[in-house]
């Protein structure tokens, strides 16, 4: 097996904000009923936190649960262990009606760091990114211009945003444009 | 002349001096300018010419109501027409010119149309140009094209950046003058989330230029601390040069901050569209005065009394040393005032209305001002430049009295609440006969999803146009935005405001009220789309009662300025003309934007480099790195063929076709969509999305299925992979990907929701490289990893394993007709997984394919492609695809529609092969022809071409198309037309022109 090869290869912008492309990301789909303790289990056996409540995400490192609808969750694990982690939830999963599927390679992942990263999605997303309505731990499935994103918050200052492979370098573009020094908004 | 006063101007900075250039005249002003207040400082009066008539025109106003003072506003790639330089801040190095005039300002050809005039009445285009029709697009449009227009378009792509913003508010208050800055203030200490803007770069509104006193001091005062207090505020946010653009449904708000305007060159964003979601809205946003309409209320010098009080108070810039006043109201002699005590003439301010005793005009006579009543202008004196105006009775018809000699006009027909915005989404208004204004009604505020309102009018915006009442309006606006939010007010009293007080306005629309048409047709309502008196009465005439009506036929307010000085005068004319009351005969509907804002602030960031997203596959790079002649699939970005050595596009197809059908191609097939779909109800779900039968798949193998809509057309297809009892894999075409997945949740979501399944898009998850032709095997054995033999990966099976020390899974499948591998490798190993290919591959003489090579080959292969075969109207079995519609089934989607007769009429075209009589290719989009024609005198038809193709293979044309009884017809030969005009014979064939059998993919 050749290294794992992210969208844009650690690339980084340093603007208002600094950008980086986090590299590879273990993420799975993981389809079920909340509600179900094998569910729950399932989840946060593998990714080691507790398990996220509406528009939640709780993430340690590169291990994590994101809450994405009442019946959706994104596990987060290193890279290398996707496959492994499937297949421990289909075994916990066993009999009950689930979906796990390894989207790991179908995702890029950035993070925006810096006093403005409020700023720099505000002005690319429909979403109250005020420090009342936004907090860390905080996620929200929304779009970034014109493609699907999500984005949480790991601390104040630090977000982590994940899009679609294919549109890696629009969404980094996006957010360099969004982060050139001089166009700070001055509203949070 | 117009000049600089010596001292003054609270808004100018006169130790920086500015240098612009207007006409290519170099200029100076100060920094705080205008490019209006700096125009007239260097005696520059007249700014364009007008849009009809092309007569000499200065400016008018002093803010965003100016019709009269727009420019082409810098150059290349800043250049932008139709600005109004009343709202251009002046910044070192700008450069104007006038508009709509040639060869120049001064010396007008068109203005020839003035002469003319009433040869050019109202709807005058309607009635001249409509006969005979074949004139008016070749000789009447271009003509009036080229007369008509005010500014240039850009020749430039616009150099600058723009942006949006989204923000999230309690409360958004529009318009910083007193009444908002209270109001701001009010919500503000009890805890309300405030967005404060003003458009221009001033706080404060009127109130400083108007000598309103607050709590005894001048209002400067009071707005300096107020600002001070509320940008302590952590929950309150000010911005100045921010436009309410608009107001919309549930409390939307356009906010259009203007954020380098005055400042190009730094590399700031030229504009910032806010787009604010607010629970409340307060529109504080004042008032227009309306001019008078007396005959030659156009010559540059007219201007309203309080944009000449602006212009003295605020820039310190005289109009001219004699300058009469005309009025219908006690404002106006604020001016009257302001001028005198500047040291400045006013020969006589003259007041229709029959007495004027109130506390202003008594100040104004004190001052020694002559003050004439009962009067009226007949007309003023003077082209290019007011000289004088000739006096009479206002209760006349316009026997000149006097001839009073001087340079500029003030004129106040009254004050217009500014109800844009409240009117914007639903918020109605009430006639106000005192103040013969519309002001809005808060009974019928605009409302929310709730039902209750939403917006809030506040101060002059309100009616409320004493200073007195405006301040006490802002904090009662500011108390019931609170209460709909549910917090609190503070205790604490509001500041007490002062002015003059005001005797009673009278409502004045014509001047003097029996003018008769000489008059009457000088007398200017629209300036920016010329529009007169008699225009709309000539409207009302003919018949055109409702206001909306009356707008379109004389184009009044329909110009950039959208009629905000001349809405009221007009309808005002209008319901005379009619007998009616101004209420019964209504308003014109405001619609956002308040003043125009640019596109480049609707567009935002998308220009350039993220003009559109664009989708890249894993193996884009290497792509992009040889060759690539990408064309455009969706937002994918896909190789059409990859070019070598001067080769072009037509050449490089033959070799990719010939080599993969002889040697080995490889296809990055990365964009297809890959769904996975898992439960104990997976089968049964799929057996009603496709029209034949998934259930029955075995795991490890592979089947082609139909998707049709519940209209029964086809609308996707691609093949099936059964990964084990209760997972399927579906693989859609590119297109289909996104859509596809959003219908089975659709279906999943809405009508079966009893069924367990799950739907995942994994299309991304893998790059999926297509090993394809003779040499397919062998490079895969090379490669190494996984047996890939006949016998265990035969035709339409599937298998997990690794190749070239990558895991895979590889499809034995094929859309060309040869020997064919799928390999879907994890996207973060499919770079890694191409380039072994392309190493390993030479020795069997491996080359890339595009799509092109792909849909020839297929083709040849008689395979359909989803939007060439398809159109949204075609049904499976037009197709001849009844093969792949199970007949067991109870139903699948699309299953009852095509039992309709009209998808059961055997005169459906149906598809065949389509081989030319002389090997030449046919026309893309053809039709073959029928004797005689149509009702509409058109070619009767009998067929049309879905696909058509050089076939390297076969070194010929091939083409397949939807012919009427074409199955039954074979061998027959059908014409179709071309281009230019001539046919072309075809035979009619199977579909099937490449390996009838199958046997090259099944070895």
């Amino acid at each position: 097996m050749s290294d794992p090869v992210s969208a844009l290869n650690r690339v980084t912008f340093d603007g208002f904000v600094k950008v980086e492309e986090m590299g590879p990301r273990g993420m799975i789909t993981l389809r079920g009923d909340h509600a179900l303790p094998e569910v729950k289990n399932a989840a946060t056996g593998v990714a080691g936190v507790n398990f996220p409540g509406q528009r939640e995400c709780r993430v340690v490192e590169e291990r994590g649960l994101a809450w994405m609808s009442p019946d959706e969750l994104l596990v987060m694990v290193p890279h290398g262990e996707a496959d492994t982690a499937v297949a421990s939830m289909e075994s916990d999963l066993d009999g009950t009606h689930s979906l796990a599927v390894n989207v790991s390679d179908a995702r890029a992942v950035f993070r925006i760091i810096g006093p403005g990263a409020r700023e720099v999605l505000a002005k690319l997303c429909p979403v109250d990114l005020s420090p009342e309505a936004f907090v860390p731990g905080t996620i929200r499935r929304t779009r970034a211009a014109q493609v699907p994103v999500a984005f949480w918050m790991v601390e104040e200052d630090v977000f982590e945003l994940v899009c679609f492979r294919s549109v890696a370098a629009y969404v980094f573009d996006l957010l360099k444009t969004a982060a050139i020094p001089g166009s700070e908004v001055g509203y949070f | 002349m117009s000049t600089r006063l010596q001292t003054g101007g609270r808004l100018i900075d006169r130790s920086h001096r500015e240098g612009f250039s207007f006409n290519g005249k170099r200029l100076t002003g100060y920094a705080g300018d205008t490019l209006a207040s700096a125009l007239l400082a260097n005696d520059q009066m007249l700014v364009g010419r007008s849009f009809k008539y092309h007569r000499p025109r200065g400016f008018v106003a002093a803010g965003g109501e100016e019709p009269n003072g727009l420019v082409n506003l810098g150059k290349g790639g800043q250049f932008e027409p139709n600005q109004r330089a009343t709202t251009t801040e002046l910044f070192d190095g700008l450069t104007a010119e006038s508009q709509n005039h040639w060869p120049s300002l001064e010396f007008d050809i068109g203005a020839i149309n003035a002469k003319f005039s009433r040869f050019l009445p109202a709807g005058f285009y309607y009635k001249m140009f409509i006969h005979p029709r074949p004139l008016w697009k070749h000789v009447y449009e271009p003509f009036i094209r080229n007369s008509a227009g005010l500014g240039k378009a850009p020749q430039d792509r616009d150099s600058d950046r723009y942006e949006h913003f989204y923000a999230f508010a309690d409360l958004v208050i529009i318009g910083g003058g007193i009444a908002g800055l209270q109001a701001a203030l009010t919500a503000g200490q009890a805890g309300a989330k405030v967005i404060l803007m003003e458009q221009t770069a001033h706080w404060g509104g009127r109130a400083p230029v108007d000598g309103v006193t607050i709590d005894g001091a001048p209002a400067d005062d009071w707005i300096a601390k107020t600002v001070t207090t509320l940008e302590g505020m952590e929950n309150v946010t000010l911005r100045t040069r921010m436009m309410g653009a608009g107001v919309y449904d549930h409390g939307y708000v356009l906010g259009y901050e203007r954020v380098a305007d005055h400042c190009p060159g730094l590399g700031l964003p030229r504009h910032r569209l806010w787009r604010i979601r607010a629970k409340q809205i307060i529109t504080a946003t004042g008032a227009i005065e309306r001019p008078l309409s007396f005959a030659g209320n156009d010559v540059p010098g007219v201007m309203l009394a309080s944009a000449i009080r602006d212009y003295a108070v605020n820039w310190a810039v005289s109009p001219g040393d004699r300058t009469v006043v005309v009025t219908n109201n006690d404002d106006a002699y604020r001016t009257a005032i302001c001028l005198k005590q500047a040291g400045l003439e006013v020969p006589v301010i003259i007041d229709a209305r029959p007495e004027a005793s109130g506390a202003l005009p008594e100040a104004a006579r004190a001052l020694g001002i002559r003050v004439e009543t009962g009067k009226g202008i007949a007309k003023v004196l003077g082209g290019k430049r007011v000289t004088g105006v000739a006096l009479c009775a206002q209760a006349g018809e316009g026997a000149e009295l006097e001839q009073v000699p001087c340079d500029a006009v003030a004129m106040s027909g009254g004050w217009s609440p500014v109800v844009h915005l409240w009117s914007h989404c639903g918020g109605k208004l009430n006639w106000d006969d005192a103040q013969a204004h519309f002001r809005p009604d808060a009974n019928r505020a605009p409302t929310s999803h709730d039902g209750l309102p939403f917006v809030i009018s506040a101060g002059s915006a309100n009616g409320e146009l004493h200073a007195a009442a405006t301040l006490g309006d802002g904090d009662a606006a500011g108390k019931t935005a609170i209460r709909a939010l549910g917090l609190s007010a503070t205790a604490g009293g509001v500041a007490k405001a002062e002015a003059e007080a005001e005797e009673p306005m009278t409502p004045v629309w014509i001047m003097p009220q029996g003018a008769g048409v000489k008059l009457r047709s000088k007398m200017w309502l629209d300036y920016q789309n010329d529009v007169k008196v008699s225009d709309v009465q000539l409207a009302a005439q003919e018949g055109y009662e409702s206001v909306e009506h009356a707008k379109r036929y004389t184009t009044l307010g329909m110009a950039t300025d959208q009629g905000k000085l001349s809405n009221i005068n007009g309808l005002a004319v209008l319901s005379q003309s009619l007998g009616a009351d101004i209420p019964q005969v209504g308003t014109t509907t405001f619609r956002p934007p308040y003043t125009p804002i640019s596109m480049g602030a609707i567009a935002g960031e998308a220009r350039g480099e993220v003009f559109q997203p664009l989708r890249r596959t894993p193996i884009h790079e290497w792509n992009d790195a040889n060759g690539a002649d990408f064309e455009p699939v969706g937002q994918w970005r896909r190789p059409y063929t990859y070019l070598r050595n001067g080769e072009n596009r037509a050449d490089a197809v033959k070799r990719e076709v010939l080599n993969t059908r002889n040697n080995l191609g490889l296809l990055d097939a990365s964009t297809l969509g890959k769904l996975i779909v898992k439960g104990p109800d997976a089968g049964k779900f799929l057996d009603l999305l496709y029209t034949n039968m998934m259930s029955t798949l075995k795991p490890g193998r592979c089947r082609y299925g139909l998707m049709c809509s519940e209209n029964g057309f086809l609308m996707d297809d691609g093949v099936v992979a059964r990964i084990d009892d209760e997972t399927f894999l579906c693989h859609t075409t590119t297109g289909g990907a996104d859509h596809i997945f959003a219908h089975m949740e659709e279906w999943l979501q809405t009508e079966w929701w009893d069924m367990q399944v799950y739907v995942a898009n994994a299309t991304e998850q893998f790059a999926q490289i297509a090993v394809v032709g003779p040499n397919a095997r062998k490079l895969l054995e090379k490669l190494g990893g996984m047996d890939v033999s006949a016998e265990a990966l035969p035709f339409m099976a599937w298998a997990d394993g690794e190749l070239a020390g990558i895991k895979v899974r590889a499809y034995r499948i094929s859309f060309s007709g040869e020997l064919s591998y799928e390999i879907a490798v994890p996207a973060s190993q499919g770079r890694a997984f191409w380039d072994a290919c392309i190493a390993a591959g030479a020795e069997f003489g491996l080359m890339p394919y595009g799509t092109e090579a792909l849909h020839v080959m297929r083709a040849e292969k008689g395979f359909i492609m989803i939007g060439d075969e398809t159109d949204g109207t075609v049904i499976p079995q037009d197709l001849g695809l009844n093969w792949a519609i199970s007949k067991k089934k109870e139903d699948y989607l699309g299953k009852r529609a095509q039992q309709r007769s009209h998808m059961t009429d055997p005169k459906r075209w149906k598809l065949v092969g389509l081989e030319t009589v002389d090997g030449s290719v046919i026309p893309d989009g053809s039709y073959g022809v029928a004797d005689g024609i149509n009702a509409n005198g058109q070619r009767n038809t009998q067929g049309r071409v879905t696909s058509t193709y050089y076939s390297p293979t076969l070194d010929r044309g091939i083409a397949m198309g939807l012919v009427l009884n074409g199955p039954d017809r074979m061998g027959e030969v059908v014409e179709f037309n071309k281009v230019d005009g001539t046919t072309v014979a075809a035979k009619i064939v199977d579909p099937v022109f490449y390996d009838k059998e199958g046997e090259k993919q099944n070895v």
